[in-house]
């Protein structure tokens, strides 16, 4: 009997959402429960998201900045892997390319450093 | 593991573009290792000089008449003209961006994040030296203009559309003064050409399925002979060409013109009114002439209204403007009407003369905005039209030279204004499009009144206490200024040369 | 008849100077600015001068060759090509256009000899030459272009210039409004002109007159009657007749009688050489004909009346002009023998009117700009050069043997009644009845300011001649208004035939020639007797209210009234609606619907913020039309 190529997935879907069930409906019955204010804060950064500020609040653009940059230098980054997976298919012009991908990517950043897009203030 | 077999890349026709998103990256760099006094001389340098050897590359390829990257890309008689047009209107709008003599740092704010009103940015529009990041991002643009005009399919075509759109929304936003209005420009810009691309990229999703393949050629075929339901095809051609029309500024997808080329910076406002009518257009052509060209008969009463109803919006909303920039916002409008009379012939002589039109609209255009941004007043440029008023007696020159571009706008004969109406009015009457004709001419009677109550503001008031000062034109606005009516009175007098070399070009390949 | 134009050799090859010499001197006028204050006037008036005296040379010339290749074509460039449309540079001197280069540049020449001392005192007088020269410059290329398109050049050229004329005099609201005017029907006429000239090329391939003229035999009926249509669309907008007659007076209104005059005697002139130079196409439709005599009839009719209850001068004599114009098309509309005999009584029509048109700003100069011919009389005491070179005018245009216009217009009046059936009757009383309407109303001016006890204002109690330079041009042009129409009379026809065809054999009028020779003059000199008798003694300061016919006259017939309702009012509808819609978008309107049923105001507020939206939604909208009309077409409901 052949299996649906497709059965897997589903299979790992399932495991994916069970174990985050479980991670959350079993973290407050087993942890001890000491009360910390800081607890309350969000985690590591970010602002604070309630009680909700006057208007929505006025949030500091560098959060935004930040977390576009991330998504820009991670998704492109992402790209390398699909390349590194047919690597042989693609062969020298393929290397050739994605240095010149990497080249880029590498000139944007660089930019981005002496802009000072990396500094927090 | 078998190799990839790579589909044949003729890197020489691909060169004019190579060397501008190469030049742009170079641009980039510059901003990290060049020390800040010396970057805009090396960015502007940069950038003329990577213009110019692009151009020098589309000329080396005039004869190239290829379809190239697995179909990617066509390189042929209308793209290298086009492409050639969208690099000399471009270099000559990078002079207007370059100038840095009329104000203080130029007219570029150098951060544009800062919030408007604060204190930092009114330290900063005192004359913190522009930001130079304009050079690269107009270098973008122009690339991805280039690419637009070539696309031989709807998917490079939407990569080339967003490829020129981002850097010129950005560009927008960039005003040293009325930062307010400059954000405002910038972000509707944003936002409805993002809309537009929607429909252009949902567009391209219904073509797909009625043809089974995005290239042109493709498309092409299946037009002829249809497998699958029509409706898809209608549908999807409908909505690509709203994303071109958009970009076009034709009714109704005009709405953003007019605060847009308000809002932004000058020289960028006449960049986009040079450069991206010459992109659009282009694209426009190749989608209409190559894909569906056999359904012509459907398209053309929708697209003719269209263009009837451009032209009217155009000619009539410019009757009740009150500010300079806005009043030739929506003659850019009008004038897209004509161009698009122009491509409705959908022959070839519809091809040259549009491509006729593009050219010398854009120089006149150039040259018009070039002169807005040297009338000016404390607050930055002084475009409300009282403040023109009697600038005839203080500055003959000046007003004299914007007297004649407003004259050509009007079609006066002796100016390309005339010639340019007159080949696409000739061509869409040998195309059987009279009634286009009709309009286009009744539109512009009409359309002269506003330039010519201008030009009697100008001559015929007395200058009053507010009338603005006009600053003495650096070498690089004066050598705009000079072009633009040299190339005006040229091709109004003897237009012929460029008549015939677009002749020579107008031969899609497919 | 076969039409075909000799190339230009040996002197004639030169006739582009004749454009080309005042273009250059308004270009340098309007280059140098302040500097050529002192001189500019000068150079304005010797450019035109130089002007007059090539176009005497080439006239000379071209009356020196064969009858049958009395025509010089010279080709400077091609302009256009665009597909199979080939537009030419190039220019024709043939014997119309030789007479009307005479005529701009002779009578251009004394206006602008006129002008250098009525402008004087005025500080813009330099860019008024500017203006002058690049107005003589367009209206000789309008009559020098081998082509439709290098007319439509010059006929832009000299509405810009007319423009620009008539709005000089900024100061005055009136100048303006009427320049706004003056613009506007003279587009719709443009507009018509052009797109008769596109529809030449849709059906003839070609824009060059002896193209066209060879062409129209072969065209049908229809086709020759849109074409004639539409030109003659654009002859009335130039040439003030009805129904796009309101813009003439006005123009005459806020300038000089100086660019009054430059309108009256040149510029109006170009609606008659359109359709005379178009004469194979008219010939070739009897219903265009019609047409034209109508129009014709009409205004010089209106032309009359209107004339007759104005107070203002310059409006009289723009009234009179609209309607001697009136004659003109009643000539070119009977076809035949007839356009050379407009095209005689436009030469004789632009010496008499000019010297009018000077006298009145003679008579104004004397009286400090007073324009009321209720507030002059009795002026021949103190202005007697005036008063006789105005008088010689005034005697022409009646029609009194010998001056010109009787030699002028009795053939017209005679032609008019030629042929059979209703027409003769209507037509040649139409242009009888005119002539006894112009011994009227021409005699009230006369007399009202020359005449009868004084009735001049407290300020103006020292009227004065003018200085010589205004006089010597008058004085020659009333040598012109008791000569030209003789001389001309016998000549022109003659020398107009190569151009307009044989004068073909003569049709039997309704009545007798003697009878309509002795109508012609007993009518006039009856309008004039009576208006004698009526104003020896002068006249109310103030119009008096009078019956249905004379208000409607002091009205303009209610033509304006009728413009405003019909042209105006829709015009600015149109764009109160595509403002509303472009500022508030569609959005605008859905939301105000739901507005309205809502009865809430907050709401309507609320709308004037969400611009981007509401772009997008119009922009929806539209997205939505387009893509519904692709469907529309492809199930068939359009198409």
């Amino acid at each position: 009997m052949t299996i649906n190529p497709y059965v897997p997935i589903v299979g790992l879907l399932i495991l994916g959402a069970l174990f985050a069930l479980f991670s959350v409906s079993v973290a407050p019955i087993v942890g001890p429960k000491r009360f910390n204010r800081a607890k309350l804060d969000a985690y590591e950064c970010g602002i604070e998201p309630a009680p909700t500020p006057i208007g929505g609040g006025r949030f500091p653009v560098k959060f935004y900045l930040t977390a576009m940059l991330f998504i820009i230098f991670d998704i492109e980054t992402i790209f390398l892997y699909p390349w590194a997976v047919s690597f042989d298919m693609l062969g020298l012009f393929g290397f050739v390319e994605m240095v010149l991908f990497i080249l880029t990517v590498f000139i944007a950043y660089a930019y981005v450093w002496r802009r000072g897009g990396l500094n927090w203030d | 593991m078998e190799q990839l077999k790579l589909p044949p890349i003729d890197y020489g026709a691909l060169l004019p573009m190579l060397i501008l998103f190469g030049a742009a990256c170079l641009g980039v760099l510059v901003e990290v290792v060049v020390p800040r006094r010396a970057r805009n001389a090396v960015q502007l340098s940069l950038a003329l000089l990577s213009v110019v050897a692009s151009l020098v590359a589309v000329v080396l390829e005039r004869g190239t008449r290829t379809i190239t990257i697995g179909g990617a890309v066509a390189v042929d008689g209308p793209t290298l003209f086009l492409q050639g047009s969208i690099l000399v209107l471009g270099g000559v709008s990078l002079m207007l961006i370059g100038e840095r003599s009329i104000e203080r740092g130029g007219v570029f704010v150098s951060q544009a994040a800062v919030t408007a009103g604060s204190q930092k940015d009114a330290q900063q529009a005192g004359g913190q030296p522009g930001a130079t990041e304009v050079y690269p991002l107009s270098v973008f643009a122009l690339g991805g203009m280039l690419l637009f005009v070539a696309a031989n399919d709807l998917l490079t075509m939407f990569v080339a559309l967003e490829v020129f759109s981002l850097p010129l929304y950005l560009l927008c936003a960039l005003a040293r003064r009325r930062r307010l209005l400059s954000q405002e420009a910038a972000l509707k810009y944003f936002l409805l050409g993002s809309y537009a691309s929607a429909f252009f990229l949902f567009g391209v999703a219904f073509i797909y399925g009625f043809a089974g393949g995005i290239q042109l050629s493709v498309v092409h075929e299946a037009v002829a002979n249809p497998q699958r339901s029509q409706v898809l095809l209608y549908v999807g051609l409908g909505m690509v060409a709203i994303g071109l029309l958009f970009k076009a500024a034709l009714a109704p997808f005009h709405v953003w013109t007019p605060d847009v080329y308000q809002g932004a910076p000058t020289p960028v406002t006449a960049f986009m009114a040079a450069c991206t009518k010459v992109a659009a257009f282009g694209a426009l052509l190749r989608v209409l002439y190559v894909a569906f060209e056999g359904v012509r008969w459907d398209f053309q009463p929708v697209l003719g209204g269209i263009a009837v109803l451009t032209m009217f919006v155009g000619a009539v909303l410019a009757v009740t403007q009150t500010d300079l920039k806005r009043l030739l916002a929506y003659s850019s409008i009008a004038n897209a009407g004509y161009l698009m009379v122009g491509v409705l012939a959908l022959n070839d002589e519809g091809l040259s003369s549009t491509m006729f039109y593009l050219v010398a609209y854009g120089f006149s255009v150039l040259a018009a905005f070039a002169i807005i941004s040297l009338v000016r007043d404390p607050d930055g440029e002084a475009t409300h039209l009282s403040k023109w008023a009697g600038i005839g007696r203080k500055s003959p020159l000046l007003a004299g030279i914007f007297t004649f571009i407003l004259l050509a706008f009007a079609g006066i004969p002796l100016t390309s204004g005339f010639t340019s109406k007159f080949a696409v009015f000739g061509a869409a009457v040998e195309g059987g499009q009279t009634w286009l004709v009709i309009f286009g001419v009744i539109t512009s009677m009409l359309l002269a009144f506003p330039y010519l109550r201008v030009v009697v503001l100008m001559w015929l008031s007395e200058p009053g206490e507010s009338t603005p000062a006009v600053s003495i034109p650096g070498f690089l606005t004066s050598a705009v200024l000079g072009l633009g009516v040299l190339v005006t009175v040229a091709l109004g007098v003897v237009p012929a040369p460029l008549i015939d070399l677009t002749r020579e070009a107008a031969q899609f390949v497919r | 008849m076969e039409h075909t134009f000799a190339p230009a050799t040996g002197v004639l090859s030169n006739i582009w100077l004749l454009v080309a010499i005042p273009l250059a001197s308004a270009t340098i006028l309007l280059l140098l600015g302040k500097r050529a204050d002192r001189w500019g006037h000068w150079l304005g008036v010797a450019s035109v001068a130089a002007s007059f005296v090539l176009g005497l040379i080439f006239f000379l010339n071209l009356s020196g060759l064969d009858a049958a290749k009395r025509s010089a074509e010279l080709s400077l460039w091609d302009f256009i090509v665009v597909g199979d449309l080939k537009v030419d540079f190039g220019l024709l001197f043939d014997p119309l256009a030789g007479v009307f280069v005479l005529l701009i540049t002779g009578v251009g020449s004394l206006i602008h000899l006129y002008a250098v001392g009525y402008m004087e005192h005025d500080p813009g007088r330099r860019k008024f030459f500017a203006y002058f020269n690049l107005f003589v410059s367009a209206m000789l290329l309008l009559v020098l272009g081998n082509n439709y398109v290098m007319l439509y050049f010059g006929w832009e050229g000299v509405g810009l210039a007319s423009y620009l004329l008539i709005s000089f005099w900024y100061t005055r609201p009136s100048a303006a409004t009427a320049g706004k005017k003056a613009f506007l029907m003279n587009r719709v006429g443009d507009a018509g002109l052009a797109i008769g000239i596109f529809l030449m090329f849709t059906e003839l391939g070609t824009t060059q007159y002896d193209g066209v003229f060879n062409g129209v035999d072969k065209l049908a009926a229809g086709t020759v009657l849109a074409m004639g249509i539409l030109l003659l669309l654009g002859a009335c907008g130039k040439s003030g007749q009805f129904p796009l007659q309101a813009w003439l007076p006005d123009a005459m209104e806020g300038p000089t009688p100086v660019s009054a005059l430059i309108h009256a005697a040149t510029m109006v002139t170009a609606g008659v050489y359109l359709i005379a130079r178009s004469n194979p196409i008219f010939s070739a439709n009897e219903t265009l004909q019609l047409i034209v005599v109508s129009i014709g009839a009409v205004t010089l009719l209106m032309g009359c009346l209107i004339g007759a209850a104005k107070d203002d001068i310059k409006r009289v004599l723009a009234w009179s002009t609209v309607s001697q114009i009136g004659y003109m098309f009643l000539g070119v509309g009977l076809g035949g023998g007839a356009y050379a005999l407009a095209i005689v009584h436009l030469l004789a029509h632009g010496f008499f009117k000019a010297n009018m048109f000077l006298g009145a700003g003679s008579v104004m100069h004397g009286m400090h700009d007073q324009v009321d011919i209720r507030r002059f009389g009795g002026l021949s005491k103190h202005m007697k050069i005036t008063w006789l070179t105005f008088g010689t005018g005034w005697l022409a245009i009646i029609g009194i043997p010998p001056l010109s216009g009787f030699f002028s217009k009795e053939p017209i009046i005679a032609a008019a009644f030629e042929g059979e059936g209703w027409q003769p009757w209507v037509f040649g009383g139409a242009a009888l009845l005119g002539a006894g309407l112009t011994g009227f109303y021409m005699t009230r001016l006369f007399v009202l300011t020359f005449h009868g006890p004084a009735r001049w204002t407290e300020d103006n109690k020292h009227p004065h001649e003018s200085p010589a330079i205004m006089t010597i041009p008058l004085i020659l042009l009333a040598i012109g208004s008791v000569a030209a129409g003789g001389l001309m009379a016998s000549t022109v026809p003659d020398w107009l035939t190569p151009v307009l065809g044989e004068h073909g054999e003569e049709h039997a009028t309704v009545l007798p020639h003697v009878v309509l020779q002795i109508l012609g003059i007993v009518i006039p000199v009856i309008g004039a007797g009576l208006a004698w008798a009526l104003f020896r003694n002068g006249t109310a300061l103030e119009p008096e209210p009078a019956g249905v016919l004379v208000t409607a006259a002091r009205r303009n017939l209610y033509t304006d009234a009728f413009n405003e309702a019909v042209f105006e009012r829709p015009g600015v509808y149109l764009t109160r609606a595509l403002v509303f819609l472009d500022n508030k978008g569609i959005d605008g309107v859905v939301n105000g619907i739901a507005a309205g049923i809502g009865g809430g105001s907050g709401r309507l507020r609320r709308l004037q913020t969400g611009f981007v939206r509401s772009y997008a939604l119009s922009m929806l909208t539209g997205a939505m039309l387009v893509v519904g009309a692709f469907l529309a077409i492809q199930l068939g409901w359009l198409a």
